[in-house]
């Protein structure tokens, strides 16, 4: 395709590559521009869906795999449909979405909180934070069985597996964020007789708000693993339950149809996050690029 | 021989050190003398510029008058008192405009006076008066990131007078400019000064910059930091920038750099 405006000289056109010469080389070169326009971008992204739900299919019809053990787009499609026509899916999707954000909201809090306090203070730091390191290098998988224990089976010990997840990106990220700001930022609120609370209030607070953002952007799509690996130790209700459910009856497709809606919800969360980020830290719009401790 | 040059000058000083030194500790454990006695006086409506080499505590010196560092022996006063620690009466400037970028300009020039708790209405008033002395007030509700570097700086000046200190401390406020929009910064500076009447310190590493905007310049050599000359710039107010093409212009500046040469050399 050429959509060249110029006539170009190219090897394509017939001439030998050698008789280009240097002076053709400074002849601007018209090139498809590089951003796409959002209606074919938009095309683009439907048509390799489509394609990869062909390869999909047809290499489960080629391939003769089981329907028991991989089932095609088609078979989850309609155990997607099943599952919302049957009404089904209201109570556990509640269920699990409520594990979901009540886990992240009492984890982000706490990771707020603590990481505020600890990012004041180099004491605070140095007592509690190997406290906080080594209660993260405990797998939440592990200690999972443990909360059930404790909480029950209800959606509380889901709620506290979810929070203790979600807690450490967030309080990660707030520290590191509030040890951000310049140096000579602070000076200056310092030269300008500022006090501690107002150098808290106008400069470390608003700088580290990029960070806390990136945190509780991990947080909020970690809560969602969370949630699952609770239910998936003990629980009568949710996504994760359902998951096991259909699992026990080999029904792989409405394996599929669960996973699906668990990914949806996960892109849900992150986009609404990402949505908020962008309106309170207007003046940055690379806070995805500031994560860690996930 | 310090003659009177502004007409807001009073008797008392604005500023002085006496026999002021700075040693700080280096990493291997020695001693690195920053200043050594260190002396001169500032009256009241004086723009002082101090010029000398990088490493020749130019910066140290500022920072000290600041209250952002301790002097480790001699005197440091501003209007009299001893300096002790930051100061509500002075307004600093740094080589990087150092702006909030979540507040627009405006906001950022009421930095000083929230923090030191003034009427906001009166202080907007200022803000907004100081931003139309160096050309931006049809920018005040613009964010930073929207500003080049030079309108970035001229907030940065704003910043600092909105408070009305007795003292503007400057450290090298257009060193990271270009050579064309320095030279217009300077011609605005100079302008302020002559509006505001204010009492301002401004540290530069230029020679013609120390000699264009002071009524003295303080010639420090480096290591040990100590001043070898304090001259008086008797060239006429207000000025502009054909007098940097005069001769008696190149005269400041060659005798200047003669003198920093002998002490070491600029970098």
């Amino acid at each position: 395709m050429n959509t060249s405006a110029i006539p170009m000289k190219t090897p394509r056109d017939g001439a030998p590559p050698e008789a280009l010469s240097a002076a053709d080389a400074v002849v601007p070169v018209a090139t498809e521009p590089v951003g796409l326009t959002a209606a074919r971008r938009r095309l683009l992204m439907a048509g390799f869906f489509v394609l990869v739900m062909a390869v999909w299919h047809f290499a489960i019809v080629l391939l003769q795999v089981s329907p028991l053990i991989f089932p095609g787009p088609l078979a989850v499609a309609r155990a997607l449909v099943e599952l919302f026509q049957s009404g089904e899916i209201v109570k556990h999707l509640g269920v699990t979405l409520y594990e979901i954000l009540a886990g992240f909201a009492f984890g982000a809090m706490f990771g707020l909180v603590l990481g505020a306090l600890i990012g004041q203070s180099a004491l605070l730091e140095a007592v509690l934070y190997p406290y906080v390191v080594a209660f993260q290098t405990v797998p939440k998988v592990a200690v999972a069985p443990l909360f059930v224990l404790w909480f029950g089976f209800d959606t509380t010990s889901k709620v506290v597996i979810t929070a203790t997840i979600v807690f450490f990106p967030v309080l990660a990220n707030t520290i590191v964020g509030l040890r951000s700001a310049p140096r000579d930022q602070i000076e200056l609120m310092k030269a300008f007789t500022a006090s501690p609370w107002h150098v808290f209030r106008m400069v470390r607070l608003p700088q580290a708000l990029p960070y806390v953002f990136a945190g509780l952007d991990i947080g909020i799509v970690l809560a969602v693993i969370g949630a699952i690996v609770g239910e998936f130790v003990g629980a009568q209700a949710g996504l994760g339950y359902l998951i096991l459910q259909r699992n026990f009856s080999m029904d792989a497709a409405g394996m599929f149809a669960i996973l699906v809606v668990l990914s949806l919800i996960g892109l849900v969360l992150h986009s609404l996050m990402k949505f908020i980020a962008r309106r309170v830290i207007f003046w940055t719009d690379a806070f995805t690029d500031l994560s860690r401790g996930a | 021989m310090n003659m009177p040059l502004t007409p807001r000058q009073a008797q008392a000083p604005a500023f002085g050190f006496q026999r002021l030194h700075k040693v700080f500790r280096s990493k291997d454990g020695g001693d690195v003398i920053a200043l050594r006695d260190v002396g001169f006086e500032v009256r009241q409506g004086e723009f002082v510029t101090v010029v000398g080499p990088s490493g020749c505590g130019k910066s140290t010196l500022l920072r000290i008058l600041a209250g952002l560092e301790r002097a480790s022996s001699g005197t440091v006063s501003i209007g009299g008192r001893a300096v002790t620690g930051p100061s509500r009466d002075i307004g600093v400037v740094f080589q990087a405009p150092v702006l909030l970028p979540w507040r627009t300009v405006l906001q950022n020039v009421l930095v000083p006076a929230q923090i030191q708790g003034r009427d906001i209405k009166v202080a907007t008033e200022r803000a907004m008066h100081y931003l139309a002395l160096v050309g931006l007030e049809h920018f005040a509700t613009k964010y930073p990131g929207e500003l080049s570097g030079g309108m970035q700086q001229r907030v940065g000046i704003a910043r600092a007078f909105v408070n009305d200190p007795m003292l503007l401390l400057m450290d090298e406020p257009f060193g990271a400019l270009d050579a064309m929009t320095r030279e217009t910064m300077n011609l605005e500076l100079h302008k302020l000064k002559e509006r505001t009447g204010a009492t301002i310190m401004l540290v530069t590493h230029s020679i013609p910059e120390a000699v264009f905007l002071g009524d003295r310049v303080v010639v420090m050599s480096p290591r040990p930091g100590r001043v070898t000359q304090v001259i008086d710039v008797d060239l006429p107010h207000p000025r502009s920038l054909d007098m940097i093409n005069t001769d008696r212009f190149g005269t400041y500046v060659s005798g200047i750099r003669a003198n920093l040469n002998a002490a070491g050399g600029l970098d």
